[in-house]
């Protein structure tokens, strides 16, 4: 348990925008605090990244703060859980009073992305990786999916369900970019063109402009707000290898450690968790990631996909919203996470609201399975 | 994926340029600690293991199993033909490579996890050479 609430949460415009990183970043930051009843003059921490070089002076500066803490690591779309983590123990330190963790990306609109990753010359990958060409970051989890099929005999239709489960939310959800596009089949992700085997077109994120902020505080003033004080109860963390050789087994996922850490904070189990917001760069992310926390039994997360249990009316209810596979993945996923998240405690989804939800978990991967965050957020009662 | 196509030359650095001068001559090195005798890939200039900085080399007979793979459909750069396989191979003295798997159909069913595969070479214009891993035996 921590004496901390997330107050506020918004998205920024979403989808192929035209517009820039700042004012999105800006539409975001003012959106959660609208939501939360506060104003920019209420502020005194900033946590964001991929502004630009110095992301939180850049921010500070374009909305005018002079903020008494910041944050922008930078360890993929994960961050955002981290930036919570850190938020709270500045607020419970006193050093800042009212965070904002922000994020957005024009990506689709600039047309950035590029299959093979950044290259950095003078890092080991530019010598033992890139002459092999893998996809960055596709071909690793491509590779961790392949592993995962083989170790426990299961198919790659159990990855499609992953894809099939996110868009039946995202049916539900008129913000999704695939709001409209009408059901996923197996069959049609199965068919869809391979791009580093056993991962189709389909079993990857979007790529879209979007992003979002939440703000956090104290529970003692979120409570003398006009909205729900959703309450931060938890909060873990594992940052693990960044080269593709690197981990001597890609299965052993470090959101074991993060959900672990996460867990005992909270004082509670995986049973706890009513609805969870998981990263779905690809269809094998949340599967790895929902064995290390907890949620399912290893080899179980593939047959709990396949049996519908993640999607509306099922057990087990994942990425609400659509996830980064059919609502929204500009890139850094992890702060549209913590918005449904917030969301679904505040009883605010609609048609796809989970009835009664009271424990959310949102936890964030970033890079090659190298950052994994874990945040458990709950009613105030 | 054709080396008279990708253009691509990899950098090299005074940490990594033992191994690859070892590879102008096919030979491929690991990295080896000489305090704990610990070995390592890629070239690190500290143990992985025990933290001590004093790094030797030594040499790798070639031989592993592949750890996992993927046939890739879509080229990150110009000049890479596809489809390709990109594989993790376990080397036999422990570390595991990033390596593209060569005489070898690049579709799923050609490869399994735990195929067992030996050293080849790519040669880069430059007289350096990529370690890349075939089946054993065969295949």
């Amino acid at each position: 348990m921590t004496g901390i609430a997330l107050v506020g949460a918004a998205e920024c415009d979403l989808g192929k925008t035209g517009r820039s990183v700042l004012e999105l970043q800006v539409q975001a930051v003012t959106r959660a605090l609208a939501d939360a009843g506060l104003t920019l003059a209420d502020v005194d921490g900033l946590a964001t990244n991929a502004v630009g070089r110095f992301s939180t002076t850049e921010l500070a500066d374009q909305v005018g703060l002079r903020p008494a803490w910041v944050d922008s690591s930078f360890v993929g779309g994960s961050a955002f859980e981290a930036y919570v983590a850190r938020a709270a123990q500045a607020i419970t330190a006193g050093q800042a009073s009212v965070v904002v963790v922000s994020f957005a990306s024009n990506q689709r609109s600039a047309k950035s992305r590029s299959l093979g990753g950044l290259l950095e010359d003078h890092l080991p990958a530019a010598q033992f990786e890139t002459p092999y060409a893998p996809l960055y970051p596709l071909s690793y989890y491509a590779m961790a999916a392949q592993a995962y099929l083989h170790r426990y005999g299961l198919g790659r239709e159990h990855l499609a369900h992953v894809a099939v489960s996110a868009r039946d939310w995202a049916l539900r959800n008129p913000k999704a970019f695939r709001y409209g596009a009408g059901p996923l089949t197996v069959d049609d992700v199965l068919g869809s063109d391979m791009v580093s085997s056993p991962l189709t077109v389909a079993d990857c994120c979007l790529v879209t402009d979007g992003g979002g902020a939440v703000v956090v505080t104290s529970l003692e003033r979120a409570r003398d707000l006009a909205k729900p004080a959703v309450r931060l109860l938890g909060y873990g963390e594992c940052t693990d290898h960044t080269n593709m050789s690197t981990l001597d087994d890609v299965l052993d996922v470090g959101a074991a450690r993060a959900g672990r850490a996460a867990f005992a904070r909270a004082g509670l189990t995986p049973a706890d968790v009513d609805v969870a917001q998981v990263y779905d760069s690809f269809t094998i992310t949340p599967l790895l990631s929902l064995e290390a926390l907890g949620l399912a039994e290893p080899g179980q997360a593939g047959v709990l996909a396949a049996l519908g249990e993640f999607g509306p009316g099922g057990s087990r209810p994942l990425n609400t919203a659509g996830g980064g596979l059919s609502y929204c993945h500009p890139g850094q996923y992890g702060v549209l996470l913590l918005v449904e998240a917030v969301r679904q405690l505040r009883g605010e989804c609609g048609d796809r609201q989970v009835a009664g939800a009271e424990v959310a978990l949102a936890h964030g991967t970033g890079g090659i399975l190298s950052h994994h965050a874990t945040v458990l957020l709950g009613v105030d009662r | 994926m054709t080396p008279e196509t990708d253009t691509y030359l990899p950098p090299s650095d005074e940490l990594s340029a033992p191994w690859w001068d070892a590879t102008r001559e096919h030979r491929l090195l690991l990295q080896q600690c000489t305090a704990c005798g610990h070995r390592q890939h890629h070239p690190r200039y500290v143990c992985t293991r025990c933290g001590a900085t004093d790094l030797g080399w030594t040499p790798s007979a070639g031989n592993g199993v592949v750890d996992t793979f993927t046939v890739v459909h879509r080229a990150p750069r110009a000049g890479v033909e596809t489809p390709y396989l990109v594989a993790r191979v376990r080397l036999d003295e422990g570390p595991v490579l990033l390596t593209n798997l060569v005489e070898v159909e690049p579709r799923d069913d050609a490869v399994s996890i735990g195929t067992r595969v030996t050293l080849s070479w790519r040669d880069l214009p430059d007289g350096r050479a990529l370690p890349v891993f075939a089946p054993e035996g065969d295949a």
